[in-house]
């Protein structure tokens, strides 16, 4: 019998060609987001070198030490974020806990009220703030009618308002990982602290507690990071007197057309975001995070 | 179709070789399958027995090698036209087709008329024992059954091979040994080459031709189920086939000797630099009276384990070796054992004396 | 009834009575959450310019106002049209894009995925103003097209993620078999994987509808001229003075998002509950 030809070179090209065959399948999507974000974006980390006088310059990042309002707003969004991811971790996590508790089809049904807001426009619910919280809004309403305070608060256009919606539209952000994060914790553990003689309070903040801390983490780190970079809400319940670093950005494009201050401005909010996003990735699957909330 | 698959196809790998990074998952194989034999791949996990599987459905592209089926050199066919059969461990079904559904996807893929579809479909389910079954969700299937719809699906377009990646694995015991004996006789109703893949040694030796026992990417041994079993090649395989003890014997010349005394044996030596004597349980006997044709062993007995059907004993060889023989138990055998902590002398025919090489594969 | 206080509630034994004050604050907040939406649906039938609830006089003037204005009815088909248009690119790029990483055994999948991701890593803002400067460049400002690009990138990720984590619990093994059957790989995906995820491509394809109807900020820079977006002129109403007429609006959004819910729920199922 003839010795066969033992085939090689003709079986790695095969290989090769079928890994790029699969790999350009995700050819398109890549190529939009090359086009439409990661060169513009580029280009604007160009473009905030650029001075006033279309020389090369650092006048733009100079402009965010030196100038009081630029690091005023700065100080304001990472307070807003810091504050909103706070009360929602103080609000949404005794929710998800109530909900881990309940039978599935209970809890499935309690999920709607989270689900609900979640997919109903960012719009429309800051509007329904808006609506609520005015002077002669709903809240003040029943509040004096049930003598909670004597004259109209002033609950918009203000830090309160701003913060009350930006927590209304992050809670769900916060909710969905941590209860998902609950759900995955085996019930036996709790059992077997209660046998070795924990009380449940001791139960909870010793086993319970920790073991959800990692869906936890993940909530609030995206509701921080989607708090820094939120633009809508602030700056309708805001109504200008709460300025964040978007709405800096934003302004800065339609009023003054500087773009060298909006891009460096820009490029320091992505570098938090990228910051505040690495340091979580060294302790979670990032993968998680953006798969918990679906 | 026809109840015999026509012209069944050989199988020729040539130096197959598939490396992860510095893992050898393949290392150089060469096989030849008979056209119409029933051919096991038999290994531990990790071993490359599914790995080579992957490679002759088309699955794995490996680094070099040539492969043909009959004639046709098939090694860089896409899988979709090879036209083999193939059974999947877990079954592979589609849940969204019914029984019908699933085994007619092969016919529909290939332009079939929708009259004779239903026919060949019909057939093929009766094949498997599972007549009118078309109709049939898959969720509302048991193992068995689901077994048998994945097998119907793989042979109702009549490829002249069939390949098997541990499809009884996911059964149990009784339905495991009742399907073994199944697929056999289908096998041999049906005449088409099969290559089979598991890591029970009981099941290969039951079901094959011959077996090809598989270890770190390289074939250890290709032989008969008895060849195997009678002769293995080296240690691996003969510790993977069936229970077995090891003495390590020396060579003078033309004499091998244990513990300084010579065996007898009427079975072929090994070429091989070391040796050692293999020790089948079964093939052990304790000596009731001293013969000078058959090897003896002074040992003391040290465990004994009632089994029922037979006796598993455990004796010490002086140098500190257990080995175990076992026994059948017929009337007035448990009253005549030795007890542990006796003096027993083992023998051993030199029919049953099976030196083979000894180094570590 | 106050037997069931004593009841335990948990493996811990804490009695239901001991969880009481959990119970009231999960209600409250629940109410909370849901009430804020559920609650302009009522306000945008108050005849009042200030939305009352109740309302006293109960009228339609704001639907009228909202019909009757060629502006809102341009900005709704606009948006409509948008959000029609990010489904039909985005589904299909995202689904073929998620298949294509999952199969693929090149170690750059990582990579392309995290690249994939950014649009929705990225604040907005930032999305928003580097396609402004590139549509000027491109000349597609102002233009749908640009819109349902940049919509696309944006819904891209979520497909991306509903799809990939189908793929994750599916049996690949199945297309393995199709394969061995005779289906090409193209085929195999099609007639075997695809019928089997369309829980999730169904709700791929919901999503990126909603994030193009929904999205503010994009629309705010990139759309406008003969193409403003619902959003971009609500968002102006907005920061303005608090114009009723966006009360209908949004209840009219309210309802468009319950029916693709509904949709996906009814198209979406299969065996496998999700």
């Amino acid at each position: 019998m003839a010795s066969a030809f033992i085939y090689a070179d003709g079986l790695r090209r095969d290989e090769r060609l079928e890994r790029l065959k699969l790999f350009g399948l995700s050819s398109p999507a890549i190529l939009l987001v090359l086009v439409i974000l990661v060169i513009p974006v580029g280009w604007l980390f160009f473009v905030s070198f650029i001075g006033a006088d279309g020389q090369f310059s650092m006048e733009n990042y100079e402009r965010m030490i030196t100038r009081k309002s630029y690091f005023r707003i700065f100080i304001t969004t990472f307070k807003i974020s810091l504050f909103a991811t706070a009360l929602c971790i103080l609000i949404g996590y005794p929710l998800a806990y109530f909900m881990s508790q309940l039978p599935n089809r209970i809890a499935n049904l309690c999920m709607i009220t989270v689900l609900l807001p979640f997919w109903t426009s960012l719009l429309v619910r800051t509007y329904a703030w808006l609506v609520l919280l005015q002077k002669r809004g709903l809240v003040n309403d029943w509040a004096i009618s049930l003598g909670l305070w004597d004259e109209p608060i002033k609950m918009v256009h203000n830090m309160t308002g701003t913060l009350i919606g930006m927590v209304h539209i992050m809670l769900p952000f916060l909710i969905l990982p941590v209860y998902s994060a609950m759900k995955q914790i085996d019930r036996d553990l709790l059992k077997a602290a209660s046998n070795l003689g924990a009380s449940p309070r001791r139960a909870f903040w010793t086993v319970f507690f920790p073991l959800s801390t990692p869906g936890l983490f993940a909530g609030a780190l995206m509701v921080f990071v989607l708090c820094l970079g939120f633009f809508v809400t602030p700056a309708v319940l805001g109504g200008g007197k709460v300025i964040m670093v978007s709405m800096k950005i934003v302004s800065n494009i339609e009023l003054f057309v500087n773009w060298g201050a909006a891009s460096a401005l820009g490029v320091v909010l992505l570098t938090l975001t990228v910051f505040v996003l690495w340091i979580a990735s060294r302790f979670l699957n990032l993968e998680n995070i953006a798969g918990g909330g679906h | 179709m026809t109840d015999s698959i026509q012209g069944a196809l050989p199988i020729t790998a040539r130096n197959i070789t598939k490396t992860y990074g510095k893992v050898h998952a393949l290392d150089d194989v060469s096989l030849d399958v008979k056209s119409g034999e029933f051919l096991t791949l038999l290994g531990p996990s990790g071993s490359g027995k599914t790995t080579l599987l992957m490679v002759l459905a088309g699955f794995t592209r490996p680094d070099q090698g040539s492969l043909k089926f009959g004639d046709q050199e098939m090694i860089r066919t896409a899988p979709h036209l090879r036209d083999v059969g193939m059974v999947f461990q877990n079954y592979a079904l589609f849940p969204h087709m019914t029984v019908a559904g699933n085994v007619g996807y092969p016919l529909r893929l290939r332009n079939v008329p929708m009259p004779e579809i239903s026919q060949r479909i019909e057939k093929a389910l009766e094949t498997v024992q599972l007549g009118g079954y078309g109709t049939r969700k898959i969720d509302q299937l048991s193992g068995g059954q689901k077994q048998r719809v994945a097998l119907a699906r793989s042979i109702v377009f009549e490829p002249r091979i069939l390949l098997m990646d541990e499809p009884l694995s996911a059964l149990d015991k009784k339905l495991r040994d009742r399907m073994q004996i199944e697929l056999r006789h289908l096998h041999e109703k049906l005449g088409m080459t099969t290559v089979y893949v598991t890591h029970d040694q009981r099941e290969a030796l039951t079901m094959s031709d011959r077996i090809a026992v598989v270890n770190h990417g390289r074939i250890m041994q290709l032989a008969t189920p008895q060849g195997l079993y009678e002769q293995p090649a080296n240690r691996f395989v003969a510790d993977f086939i069936g229970d077995s003890t090891f003495l390590s014997v020396e060579r003078h010349g033309d004499q091998i000797t244990y513990n300084g005394v010579p065996l007898k044996t009427s079975r072929p030596v090994p070429d091989a630099a070391s040796l050692v004597l293999m020790l089948r349980p079964e093939r052990v006997r304790l000596a009731t009276k001293t013969t000078k044709t058959v090897n003896e062993f002074q040992a003391t007995a040290s465990e004994l384990v009632y089994q029922g059907d037979s006796y598993l004993m455990y004796a010490t060889m002086p140098d500190g070796t257990e080995i175990s023989l076992r026994g059948a138990i017929r009337q007035g055998t448990v009253a005549a054992l030795p007890k542990i902590g006796d003096h027993v002398t083992l023998a051993l025919e030199p029919g049953d004396t099976v030196l083979i090489d000894g180094r570590d594969v | 009834m106050f037997g069931w206080l004593r009841k335990p509630a948990s493996e811990t034994q804490v009695t239901h009575g001991q969880r009481l004050w959990l119970y009231v604050f999960a209600a409250i907040t629940m109410l909370l959450l849901v009430t804020p939406t559920l609650i302009v649906i009522p306000m945008s039938f108050s005849e009042s310019q200030y939305l009352e609830f109740p309302p006293k006089n109960w009228s339609t003037r704001w639907y009228e106002h909202y019909f009757s204005s060629p502006e809102w009815m341009l900005a709704t088909v606009t948006s409509l049209k948008a959000a029609f248009l990010t489904m039909l690119v985005a589904t299909p790029i995202g689904v073929v894009a998620a298949y294509g990483l999952h199969a693929s055994k090149v170690k750059f999948i990582r990579i392309a995925f995290v690249l994939l991701i950014t649009p929705m890593m990225v604040p907005v803002v930032l999305v928003a103003i580097g396609a402004f400067y590139a549509y000027v460049k491109l000349g597609i400002l102002y233009t749908l097209t640009g819109l349902v690009l940049a919509h696309t990138i944006l819904a891209l990720p979520l497909v991306l993620i509903v799809t990939g984590s189908a793929l994750k619990s599916y049996d690949m093994n199945q297309e393995l078999a199709a394969r061995s059957l005779g289906a090409p790989r193209w085929k195999a995906f099609l007639t075997i994987t695809l019928p089997q995820i369309r829980f999730a491509v169904v709700t791929s394809a919901l999503l990126s509808f909603l994030t193009s109807f929904d999205e503010v900020v994009i629309a705010m820079f990139i759309s406008g001229g003969d193409n403003p977006t619902l959003t971009r002129n609500m968002f102006n109403a907005l920061r303005d003075q608090i114009d009723p007429t966006i009360a209908s609006i949004s209840t009219i959004m309210i309802v468009v998002t319950s029916i693709m819910m509904v949709l996906a729920q009814v198209f979406g199922r299969s065996k496998a509950d999700k």
